[in-house]
């Protein structure tokens, strides 16, 4: 008798009690959501925008190469010519395209046989987040005197330049535009603080001096996942193929495969 | 609360099953496509420019 008066209250719970435990579940099942969300988001930041830019790149290098007409390599012939080195004279340099358009595609061999990234006209978010390598739009082009100056992400986005830091002087550097090859030759790494615009100069790190040779600089990420720092890799022209010369034989066999053609 | 909202679905077990599966995806790709890309502004880890050069 005792016990069951004393059971009664208990077993149905006053409103206040309910409330509570139901604000307490709620409360718990959406930290517990904003918890995935946020494994979501770094999933999606280091995997998932590598796979969309990778596809996007892709694409920007097939249209660019379409763009282009008549392939260079027009058989075996012209692919065994390039055996004797020739001389093409001074580089011809071609017009800057409006922003986000296509400058032309960098083949670094280091970064591995399949390494071809597309350079875009500008370094906004929407370029280098997307379309690869961004050339910052207030510095020379491809060949020109001066400095012609790219970035691009170490991580996320397709992690464009993520081995820059594997680079080693000597190694070659392609970039291929409307007009032709230029052969760039990598000297050094150099890593400075983000606010080094002076590594932008038409001579790297020179304010005011009048350049002689045509340098390529790359900037990115430094550490791999952090932004503290900015890796500079710079390289020197070296020489020069008009488009109708073809690629250069190194690079011959990635070019084809990269651009769809054979 | 997902309990509850599992409880309100209407139809039998089953498609109960495959609205919960449909709303999964529809709150998927909603964070693909606005939530994360917004949130990405907050961690600054992937910015590879050199000083404030050409940016927007």
């Amino acid at each position: 008798m005792v016990v069951q008066e004393k059971a009664r209250p208990r077993a149905a719970p006053r409103t206040g009690a309910v409330f509570l435990r139901g604000t307490i579940q709620v409360l718990g099942e959406l930290l517990i959501t904003a918890g995935v969300v946020l494994l979501l988001f770094v999933a999606w930041q280091l995997w998932w925008t590598n796979v969309e830019s990778d596809a996007k790149q892709t694409e920007v290098i097939k249209e660019f190469a379409q763009g282009l007409g008549t392939p260079a390599p027009a058989g075996p012939e012209t692919t065994a010519a390039p055996a004797a080195p020739a001389d093409f004279g001074p580089p011809v340099v071609g017009t800057a395209p409006g922003h986000a358009g296509t400058i032309g595609i960098m083949y670094i061999p280091r970064f591995g046989d399949t390494y071809t990234r597309p350079i875009v006209q500008g370094t906004s978010q929407d370029v280098l987040d997307t379309l690869g390598l961004g050339h910052y739009s207030n510095t020379a082009m491809p060949g020109a005197v001066g400095n012609f100056a790219v970035a691009g992400h170490r991580q996320t986005h397709g992690a464009v330049l993520d081995n820059i830091h594997t680079l080693v002087p000597g190694d070659k550097i392609y970039v291929q535009t409307k007009e032709g090859f230029y052969i760039y030759v990598f000297r050094n790494n150099q890593i400075v603080m983000p606010s080094r615009t002076d590594v932008l100069e038409p001579v790297p790190t020179q304010p005011g001096v009048t350049p002689t040779e045509s340098f390529l600089t790359m900037t990115s990420c430094n550490p791999r996942f952090g932004a503290e720092e900015r890796i500079i890799a710079y390289a020197l022209l070296d020489s020069w193929r008009p488009a109708a010369a073809g690629p250069p034989t190194e690079i011959a066999a990635q070019m084809a495969a990269a651009t769809g053609r054979g | 609360m997902y309990a509850w909202i599992f409880r309100h679905l209407p139809g039998p077990l089953w498609l109960r099953i495959v609205f919960s599966l449909v709303l999964i995806a529809i709150a998927l790709v909603l964070m693909v496509q606005f939530l994360f890309p917004w949130m990405s502004h907050f961690t600054q880890f992937t910015d590879s420019t050199i000083g404030s050069a050409d940016q927007p």
